[in-house]
């Protein structure tokens, strides 16, 4: 029976998923899954999957209800405006199903066709950890394992008649007693680091940072996917850099010149600070609106990326986001300096529709 | 009495609870109790109750939906009861044993509903069984066609399972029209002799004649002869479809008609189950340390909830405002005509028979006539029933009022037809290009537009042909028509 439902229930969730995929582009432009996320899942509106049936529209009639209230009241238990259904047994219209990120990263995957990624080849890192699999008979209180524990002292006392169905009470004694027991497992270790860059200067509107948030979000969902331990980083810059959490990274607007180079190096600096190349997979992501304040600081950063930034990471991805100020230098020169090296991806995002091409642009590498 | 499968002191509580209901006069099927765990009820819930359905993933998204509430604690099913001979009926493990004593007495309510409610008497009581052969038809259907085209199919099916004449099975068959009286223009023959007559009365224009009339009476004749309620009959008899199609549609049918008579019944029958547990309990299954457990579960099954009616609630307070009624002689004329109120208020003639009425009412009525009949001003006073609407200038839904009048017309309204919109084939061959028109019987709601063009896409897989659906939308009569490419939408 259990197997029945199961196939039914997979199917239900391959048609979902079927559903996301076919939307994708809409669900990434609408950051509204983003509000909706809650722990490891996401909240997405799947329209037209419940069969449809003639029946009668809503919020029209009204309907007979059980309470207290004068005329005009808001009928009670109604208090979000503009929800709910009239009639005794309409449902929702709209379908909300729950995903979890894996799964959201295994869709955006498929659609995209990205590659998994190959962590560097150059060590292998290998940490122990312990997993409780087993059962033994002596150990800590603390690691007892009671059910088991119960269910052997219950046994023992049916077996021997002192309990059963007329009564009788079931009591361990220290020969029930299981604990849990550990084995320690090898697993090959890879961590990654996402260094996320932001231009925060006057040119950077909210729409901008929109833009950037909504693409952080799918990147960090699809590392995540791929690396057991992802730590997230974030830098904001304009004539300085600073490093900030990850509200005010997506909240923050300040108004200035650009430096880029000020987020190269503290990026560098953190790097060097924390994340030795050797054990970590780095990714710095840079996002701007292509504006800088001089040749010469376009020049340093350059530099910076060469000499220090390129070598200790994975890839390093430069988005340029279309606002109506910025020139959009910043990529050209880029560009031009990396043409041949596949260490550098730069992508431009002209909207929010863009998003979706420009993560592909960066992730579909497999690096 | 079947108690295999229990544990023996729940063997020796439905002992108990079979005596106590027998001697309330509860009279009902063999009932099998069956012990699960919250993750087979879980299951059994999203096969409407049933153990074995055919494979379909509307089941599997029930399942989704109940297994997540379930297991966030949002909501636990207590009690699964199907109508069948045997009644089956599900105890969760690891429930309160006043739970079980709770579930068991709803339960015994239900089941002498479901075998003594008149609205039932037509249902399949073999349905178990049935449902499991329609299993193994559609899994051999799926075998020699594929499962996603036979699912595919299916849903198309499923989205048309309310369109069926829940009345039909009450009514007896409809006289064919042939009886009827041919009455119509005959072809004109002349008086003439005999050898004159083949050029009086030529006979290729005589024949030409006949042509033309029987082309028109057959343009006169409409089809179907009468609007078909039973949308899912006509396409099963006259779409062209292949024999596993038919059979698919047909077991959907079939399975819609059994299920009806409970959407018909759901106040009268929660009502019935309530108002037996609540006697049952209170009078002899409650231990005292029971007492505040089965009050809170009771409350809790009683709440009101606003919006919604809870079918609970009105149908045991229906049910015992009938039984004080009768038990005091209130209603009647003299009663009704009675404008002293104190007088009223005091009224008991003595007459004792609550308890008979309330057995009556449960045997011959259904939602719709027990409101008709039995919603009194001063219940619907006492029960607090309000009208409300949405009021697009606040966004919200508001009280509109408390008259009888309208708390009425709206329940009934809502309950009307087990609450689906009223639909006939109106019309199987429109414009003679073989179209199908449906017509929705308008009666205040409009249907949801959008929904039913989807709808319309699933109607035209199994019609093939164009089809369209004759509504009145914001007021204006219009027609709704899908190709088979796109739709459209035109003022009639």
């Amino acid at each position: 029976m259990a197997n029945r439902i199961d196939l039914d229930h997979a199917r239900f969730r391959n048609i979902v998923r079927g559903s996301i995929r076919k939307d994708l582009r809409k669900h990434i432009a609408n950051g509204q899954m983003i509000a909706r996320q809650g722990g490891d899942t996401v909240k997405i509106p799947v329209p037209q999957i419940d069969l449809p049936r003639f029946r009668f529209g809503s919020n029209e009639g009204g309907g007979v209800g059980q309470g207290d209230g004068e005329p005009g009241d808001a009928v009670p238990g109604d208090e979000q405006p503009g929800q709910g259904e009239a009639g005794s047994d309409a449902g929702q219209h709209e379908l909300e199903v729950e995903v979890s990120l894996e799964e959201l990263a295994q869709i955006l995957g498929e659609e995209l066709e990205l590659p998994n990624i190959e962590p560097k080849g150059r060590r292998q890192i290998t940490t122990e950890v312990n997993r409780y699999t087993g059962l033994r008979r002596v150990g800590p209180s603390s690691l007892r394992h009671v059910k088991r524990t119960f269910k052997r002292a219950m046994k023992r006392e049916i077996a021997t008649g002192r309990f059963g169905p007329s009564g009788g009470v079931v009591i361990p004694i220290p020969d029930d007693m299981r604990y849990r027991a550990w084995d320690p497992k090898t697993i090959p270790e890879s961590n990654a680091c996402i260094i996320y860059m932001m231009d925060v200067s006057g040119s950077m509107g909210d729409e901008q940072k929109e833009i950037v948030r909504i693409e952080a979000f799918w990147i960090d969902t699809w590392l995540k996917s791929q690396y057991r331990h992802l730590e997230t980083r974030y830098i904001v810059h304009d004539a300085e850099a600073k490093e900030v959490d990850a509200h005010t990274f997506f909240h923050l607007r300040e108004s200035g010149g650009t430096r880029i180079s000020s987020a190269y190096s503290l990026c560098n600096a953190i790097i060097d600070a924390e994340y030795p190349p050797e054990e970590w997979n780095i990714y710095p992501f840079h996002f701007s609106d292509g504006d800088n304040w001089s040749g010469g600081d376009t020049a340093r950063c350059l530099d910076l990326l060469r000499s220090q930034v390129l070598p200790k990471s994975n890839v390093f991805c430069y988005g340029q986001v279309r606002s109506t100020y910025g020139s959009g230098q910043f990529k050209t020169d880029l560009d031009h300096a990396f043409s041949d090296d596949e260490g550098v991806i730069t992508s431009d995002i002209p909207d929010k529709e863009g998003i979706m091409d420009s993560i592909r642009d960066f992730l579909g590498t497999g690096k | 009495m079947h108690t295999l499968g229990l544990p023996p002191e729940l063997a020796d509580l439905q002992r108990r609870v079979v005596g106590v209901a027998s001697g309330y006069g509860l009279d009902f099927f063999e009932t099998v109790f069956e012990m699960v765990t919250t993750e087979q009820i879980n299951t059994i819930a999203a096969y409407d109750g049933f153990p074995v359905r055919y494979r379909h993933w509307r089941f599997g998204m029930a399942y989704d939906r109940i297994e997540k509430s379930s297991s966030w604690g949002l909501s636990k099913i207590y009690e699964l009861v199907i109508n069948n001979d045997p009644c089956y009926a599900y105890l969760l493990k690891g429930n309160l044993f006043v739970d079980q004593k709770l579930v068991m007495a709803h339960v015994y309510g239900h089941c002498d509903f479901f075998k003594n409610n008149a609205w039932f008497a037509p249902t399949n009581r073999h349905m178990v069984d049935e449902l499991a052969s329609h299993a193994v038809r559609m899994e051999s259907h799926a075998r020699n066609h594929g499962q996603d085209k036979v699912e595919e199919f299916l849903d198309s099916c499923l989205s048309l399972e309310n369109l069926i004449d829940i009345y039909a099975p009450y009514t007896p068959p409809k006289r064919r029209s042939d009886d009827e009286e041919e009455t119509g223009r005959e072809v004109v023959r002349f008086k003439a002799k005999p050898y004159m007559e083949s050029f009086i009365n030529p006979p290729e224009v005589m024949a030409e004649e006949q042509k033309e009339i029987e082309a028109e009476r057959d343009a006169r004749q409409p089809f179907p002869e009468r609007p078909e309620r039973d949308v899912m009959k006509f396409l099963m008899e006259t779409a062209p479809l292949r024999p596993w199609q038919k059979d698919c549609l047909a077991m959907v049918r079939e399975e819609a008609y059994y299920f009806a008579p409970q959407r018909l019944t759901k106040i009268m029958n929660e009502g019935w189950a309530s108002y037996w547990h609540s006697k049952m309990m209170t009078e002899h299954l409650c231990d005292t340390s029971d007492i505040l457990d089965f009050a809170e579960r009771h409350a809790g099954a009683m709440a009101m909830s606003g919006e919604q009616i809870n079918p609970y609630k009105l149908g045991i307070e229906l049910y015992r405002n009938i039984e004080e009624r009768w038990d005091k002689g209130r209603f009647g004329k003299e009663y009704d005509d009675c404008r002293d109120y104190d007088a009223k208020q005091r009224w008991d003639t003595g007459l004792g028979e609550g308890r008979k009425k309330i057995f009556d009412v449960r045997h011959t009525y259904n939602d719709v006539t027990f409101v008709d009949t039995f919603l009194t001003p001063s219940f619907c006073d006492e029960q607090k029933l309000f009208t409300y609407a949405f009021n697009p200038q606040t966004g919200r839904k508001e009280v509109t009022g408390r008259d009888f009048g309208e708390v009425k017309a709206r329940l009934l309204q809502q309950l009307a037809n087990g609450g689906q919109p009223i639909i006939e084939v109106t019309n199987g061959n429109f414009g003679n290009r073989g179209e199908l028109v449906l017509t929705h019987r308008h009666d205040e709601l409009d249907l949801d537009a959008n929904m039913a063009a989807q709808t319309m896409q699933h109607l035209h897989r199994v019609w093939t042909r164009p089809v369209h659906i004759e509504t009145i939308l914001e007021g204006k009569p219009t027609r709704l028509s899908f190709d088979g490419e796109k739709h459209t939408s035109e003022a009639i």
